[in-house]
């Protein structure tokens, strides 16, 4: 009411927020964060063009990885089809497509709907294969513990100045399809000279998954976040002892909570 | 074109606290939009004006602040160029990006309270 003159007119205020407009996401992506971290997984979020290798990448990563032990799992995005989620299955890694009709990027809340039928508790490493795109999906936090972003050496050396928003986002760059170099005018150092004008701190991994290149110390610097995570001894068939967050899903949380269907 | 999306958060959020102050009508909206926020200013006005309609803020006009990118030592607070290496030559240390250059955020609403 008008506090001026009583009159009890409705009047104007300015409310003031300075508040994300994603913050509802990022309680989402807070809530999936814990979950995983909480069940020992090591959740990455898998970004880059289409085309860039993101399945191959994992696919390589089953066969690299094979003598950890670490159990993977993946959900897998796309406008449309299931194809990529079928490739990681035959590659050996328990996978689910999340397909996302026109929606060009994940969120929190996708992921985590993503999730309900799939046994990401019992995984070591779980993979976000994202849609491919290097725009949308940069700013949608959704509860990784690092972001991924598979640039292949035939996108040009430029991709980086490009799209700023998606490098600045990312946690390691995997440079893949390396064993293609021979056959392009490619310039690396060119490469990383603009990884550098966009990442502050640019980490770079040179992969790929034909023939294996790489690929070791793709699967050692997985086993490095694991580390820093504090995600270590868990084994297979022990996950449910050692983790209360293995029980099965089912809670209320405070704010930025929400129900299961 | 997440735009889109950002533009119905936007919308619920604004929603959300008409509803919570029991407000008779929103009057303007202001919004700021870091350079690396990953936002295009003019999609997401055009979002806003097609989203609008038939919500609370149909009558309500969005105001956006542009936030260019900047990036500075950590250290010595040098500003580092646009465009450069993103590390202080002085001190060799990665730079930091400046406060807002990477939000997307809802600044304020102009709220009609009875």
């Amino acid at each position: 009411m008008c506090t001026t003159c009583g009159c009890g007119d409705s009047e104007l205020v300015p409310v003031e927020l300075h508040e994300k407009i994603l913050a509802g996401n990022d309680r989402a992506a807070r809530h999936n964060r814990e979950h995983f971290l909480e069940a020992g997984v090591l959740a990455l979020n898998l970004m880059g063009s289409p085309g860039a290798g993101k399945t191959a990448v994992l696919e390589a990563t089953a066969r690299a990885a094979a003598g950890k032990g670490w159990r993977l799992g993946a959900v897998s995005a796309d406008l449309a089809t299931d194809n990529d989620a079928v490739r990681l299955e035959k590659a050996g890694i328990p996978s689910k497509a999340i397909t996302t009709g026109q929606a060009c990027h994940l969120d929190a809340e996708l992921v985590h709907r993503s999730l309900h039928g799939v046994a990401w508790q019992k995984t070591d490493v779980f993979f976000i294969e994202n849609v491919g795109n290097l725009v949308c999906p940069a700013i949608y936090d959704l509860g990784q513990a690092a972001n991924v972003v598979v640039l292949s050496v035939t996108e040009g050396e430029d991709k980086p100045l490009k799209y700023p928003t998606m490098f600045l986002a990312a946690d390691l760059v995997l440079i893949s399809k390396c064993d293609l170099i021979p056959h392009l005018d490619f310039d690396m150092a060119s490469l990383e000279d603009a990884l550098a004008r966009v990442m502050p701190r640019p980490q770079v991994l040179k992969v790929s998954a034909r023939t294996g290149e790489g690929m070791d110390a793709w699967v050692a610097w997985l086993a490095a976040r694991r580390l820093e995570h504090g995600l270590v001894g868990k084994v297979a068939g022990l996950a449910a002892h050692v983790h209360p967050a293995a029980q099965p899903h089912g809670h209320g949380h405070g704010p930025g909570g929400h129900s299961h269907g | 074109m997440h735009e889109y999306s950002l533009v119905e958060a936007l919308i619920s959020r604004v929603e959300a606290e008409a509803r919570r102050r029991q407000a008779l009508g929103v009057h303007g909206l202001s919004v700021r939009i870091g350079e690396l926020a990953g936002v295009d200013p003019e999609l997401f006005q055009t979002a806003y004006d097609t989203f609008r309609a038939g919500t609370l803020c149909a009558a309500a006009p969005l105001t956006l602040r542009f936030v260019p990118a900047s990036w500075s030592c950590p250290r010595c607070a040098t500003p580092i160029p646009r465009g450069e290496v993103l590390r202080c030559q002085a001190c060799q240390e990665p730079a930091r990006l400046d406060e807002g250059s990477d939000a997307l955020t809802l600044d304020g609403i102009d709220l009609e309270v009875p």
